[in-house]
């Protein structure tokens, strides 16, 4: 049987690396299809035609597109990102700061929305129809209803600019010891883990009500067994997959989403990057944060299939 | 992009997102939230007290000074030829010098050099101060002034002043401390234009920019495209140490964090606010604004060989129809100045004063109109928030338009791609100029029969040539005389109606001193961290 679970783990991760070469071809056909070009929009008010033709062959822009999703593809294999456009430097060196910062912040957040959602979850879901049920319910649909723009700013007219506790700004690689980092992670972390919880402790809650009504919980139940027992024993391991590919699909957002957040508190991290090649048409750049994200989102996915695989108790011996 | 991918992803955050692609576009729903009760509109000037003016006070040495500005991206640069934004002038100002720069009404001053003679206009010798070094040493000599102005003609350079630099078709390092600089036909403007930020100096050879390595105020001690940059005092600097000790800029693009990160003390300037937005700082004992207005415009454009713009009486009609007063005080909440449909700000030496504003007129615009045999017909006119004010000001016109019989559809159009699908192309549309710093540049980039803007397609010989003319005039009032005409022609004659050039607000902490509004834009001409000092 654990053959078969290498053999399920195995066949999953062949289609992940088969769809990240479907979405690179996809990234590469839309970055070309984006109205604009990356010359003019270089050039700005300067752009007239002879200097739009001069720098257009400089870059190479010339050769047919075939030719330069071959090489876009070759050098990602071997780990090159290319040179951006817009700027010169190399891809690599605008971003791996910047990605690393959002990964910092996404797992942070991760760190707390997953215990956080998967309590009020279960608590939730329990004790469905009870008061606690109702407080947790009401308020996620009240929190999911305003805009993160407007956490956000709020966040900061309450806590810098009137009581001045946190800073609005945070540039976190400057922020000096750990009272410092914990400030300046405070708000984005606050905002992010306000938005990704909210879907997170719903779908637990459906997840788990769900695995409550199978006959064999009832069984359980009937011989006997004690209701955190029941709970823990029986009715989880059955709503691991669901929950899983839940958090895969709120943590996802992470990554890109989390541009409101960059937006607002002056974030450095790469949504903000992606944001700014595609307004300055930097075709190298966009196609590497939309590998980074596609990348990002197929290794959760993947890993929520995995666990849904592991925790699946047909699959046990 | 991502959200495909984000399942709670929504529209609203699809807004905010075009919203920072537009650097700062304004967010009326949400300010909405936050000033309850709407706005009430500033009456003209000053809110907040009076515009910062500059104190005859010492100015005292030390400090770290934290600026915001309103846009910055990866594309940030520290090559002068290639800065685009304010946030690339800022930084090029405060690593880099001019041969010459302009002072505060706009006319040229010398900065790295000693002096600037011709005698025919067309052969220009430049003499550099002695004893001048870049940050890593090096001493400035002529080879640095012709490498740093060849550059401009490479096309893969990309530089943003290549067409202007074209004029020049010889250089010659005399020697160490002169240089000649030989132009295709006279210009008497090269000083100024040599004072546009993209000509700054940079050392012979430099292919990285990234070291910042120049001859200014500050040597770069971080720079990161997209996020900041911060520099440190330059003791070797050839004017004498500045008095900040340090300077650190990056951008907030959304407005409202921008103001919030000066109220909570975190940064002493943010630039380019938003009239609206100064409701925010009101009661605030800590802060104050610096308003200047320099030459920026967002103009309507009938293109004349297209209909309606070439009916007799169109474009007059709608110059009449423009209610310049009201789009100064309620579309710019009084942050701006009226304008006569020529691109000449008021502060520039060659401003036509007598040339008046086209008055508010709806009587004589529905005549014209009538003339042209376009009243009653719908006229589509194409804005986007890319030209800032633009779909403001075609909502006044259609208001004023809808009493006399006249329908503009107004067809706002997404600012991503704006000035390469729409700008120049459509029949009737908004442009916005940036100042440039003389009547020559901004008449051969826009209204010569050959420029590359033409933006309504305006042809006229005499105008060329007069154009010429003035160009390698030396004597001003001479000069002044054939500007003083091509202002009236430009009124009279081309598509371009100009109803107001834009005031620029820096909102600032009252620590900060010496800041000076410039005609030349905001953040004291970008150069402000050069100037200014910090209270303790």
């Amino acid at each position: 049987m654990t053959g078969q679970i290498a053999r399920l783990i195995l066949a999953r991760l062949g289609i992940a690396v088969i769809t990240l070469l479907i979405v690179s071809v996809v990234v590469f056909a839309a970055t070309q299809l984006l109205p604009g070009d990356v010359v003019e929009i270089l050039l700005g008010q300067a752009a007239t035609p002879e200097a739009v033709a001069g720098l257009r062959e400089a870059m190479n822009l010339n050769d047919p597109a075939i030719v330069r999703y071959v090489k876009w593809l070759a050098g990602l294999i071997q780990g090159d990102l290319g040179t951006s456009y817009a700027n010169n430097m190399d891809v690599w060196e605008l971003i791996d700061s910047r990605l690393a910062n959002t990964l910092r912040l996404a797992g942070i957040t991760t760190a707390i929305a997953v215990p956080f959602s998967l309590t009020l979850g279960i608590l939730a879901a329990v004790y469905q129809g009870s008061l606690i049920d109702r407080i947790v319910t009401t308020s996620i649909i009240s929190i999911v209803s305003i805009t993160e723009f407007m956490i956000a700013a709020t966040a900061m007219l309450i806590f810098s600019v009137w009581l001045k506790w946190l800073p609005s700004i945070s540039f976190v690689d400057d922020a000096v010891g750990i009272s410092g980092q914990l400030k300046a992670y405070a708000m984005p972390v606050m905002t992010l883990l306000v938005v990704v919880s909210a879907q997170m402790i719903r779908m637990t809650r459906a997840a788990v009500i769900e695995a409550l009504k199978m006959p064999y919980v009832e069984m359980a139940l009937l011989k006997g067994a004690s209701r955190s027992r029941m709970v823990i024993h029986h009715a989880l391991p059955n709503s691991v997959g669901p929950i899983a590919n839940a958090m895969a699909l709120s943590l996802s957002y992470l990554l890109g989403g989390a541009i409101i957040v960059e937006t607002v508190f002056s974030y450095p991290g790469i949504a903000k990057v992606m944001v700014d090649a595609v307004a300055t048409r930097d075709l190298p750049l966009i196609q590497s944060c939309a590998m980074i994200f596609c990348f990002g989102y197929l290794f959760l996915i993947t890993c929520a299939d995995v666990i849904a695989i592991v925790a699946n108790p047909r699959l046990r011996k | 992009m991502t959200d495909k991918l984000a399942n709670n992803w929504t529209q609203a955050d699809d807004r905010m997102v075009e919203a920072a692609l537009r650097q700062g576009a304004s967010r009326r729903d949400i300010m909405r939230l936050f000033v309850a009760g709407g706005m009430t509109l500033a009456a003209g000037g000053a809110i907040l007290g009076r515009a910062s003016s500059a104190l005859a006070a010492t100015p005292v040495k030390g400090g770290h000074f934290r600026a915001a500005g309103w846009s910055s991206s990866t594309a940030d640069t520290l090559d002068p030829a290639k800065a685009s934004l304010s946030t690339d002038y800022v930084r090029c100002c405060s690593l880099y010098n001019r041969l010459t720069f302009l002072d505060e009404t706009g006319q040229p001053q010398l900065e790295l050099a000693e002096s600037i003679e011709s005698a025919d206009a067309k052969v220009w010798t430049i003499k550099l101060k002695p004893g001048i070094t870049f940050h890593d040493g090096k001493a400035l000599t002529s080879e640095d002034v012709v490498f740093s102005m060849k550059r401009h003609l490479d096309e893969a350079v990309g530089s943003k002043v290549n067409s202007i630099a074209k004029q020049m078709t010889g250089f010659k390092a005399v020697d160490p401390l002169t240089v000649e600089i030989t132009l295709a036909s006279a210009n008497a403007d090269l000083p100024t234009i040599l004072a546009m930020h993209h000509f700054m100096i940079v050392a012979d050879g430099t292919t990285d920019f990234s070291k910042g390595n120049g001859t200014g105020p500050f040597k770069l001690e971080t720079f990161d495209p997209g996020v900041k940059s911060v520099v440190v005092r330059n003791e070797d600097y050839f004017k004498g140490p500045v008095p900040l000790d340090s300077f650190e800029y990056f951008a907030i693009p959304d407005d409202t964090a921008r103001v919030n990160a000066l109220l909570s003390g975190d940064i002493h300037l943010a630039a380019s606010i938003k009239p609206q937005l100064l409701r925010l700082m009101e009661g605030n004992e800590g802060v104050e604004s610096s308003v200047s207005t320099s030459g920026n415009y967002t103009n309507m454009n009938m293109r004349l060989d297209m209909a309606p713009g070439d009916k007799a009486g169109f474009i007059e009609g709608v110059k009449c129809l423009l209610d310049r007063e009201l789009i100064v005080k309620a579309v710019m909440r009084g942050y701006g100045e009226v304008a006569n449909d020529q691109p000449i700000p008021p502060m520039n030496a060659f401003h036509n004063a007598d040339l008046k504003a086209q008055s508010f007129d709806p009587e004589k615009a529905k005549s014209l109109f009538e003339k042209a045999g376009v009243l009653g017909e719908t006229i589509p006119v194409v804005a986007s928030t890319a030209a800032s004010h633009s779909v403001e000001m075609a909502t006044v016109l259609q208001q004023a338009g809808s009493k006399i019989g006249m329908k503009f559809d107004i067809q706002r159009v997404p600012s991503d791609g704006y000035w390469s699908n729409y700008w120049l192309k459509a029949p009737v549309h908004f442009g916005n100029i940036n100042p440039r710093p003389t009547p020559d540049i901004l008449f051969s980039l826009l209204y010569d029969s050959a420029a590359p803007w033409n933006e309504s397609q305006y042809k006229s010989d005499t105008f060329d040539k007069m154009m010429i003319e003035a160009r390698g005039e030396l004597d001003f009032a001479k000069r002044k005389a054939l500007y003083d005409d091509m202002q009236v022609m430009i009124a009279n004659e081309a598509g371009t109606a100009i109803p107001a050039f834009i005031s620029n607000i820096d909102a600032k902490s009252n620590k900060l001193k010496g800041l000076k509004p410039n005609p030349l834009g905001g953040q004291m001409g970008y150069a402000m961290a050069e100037y200014v000092w910090l209270e303790s």
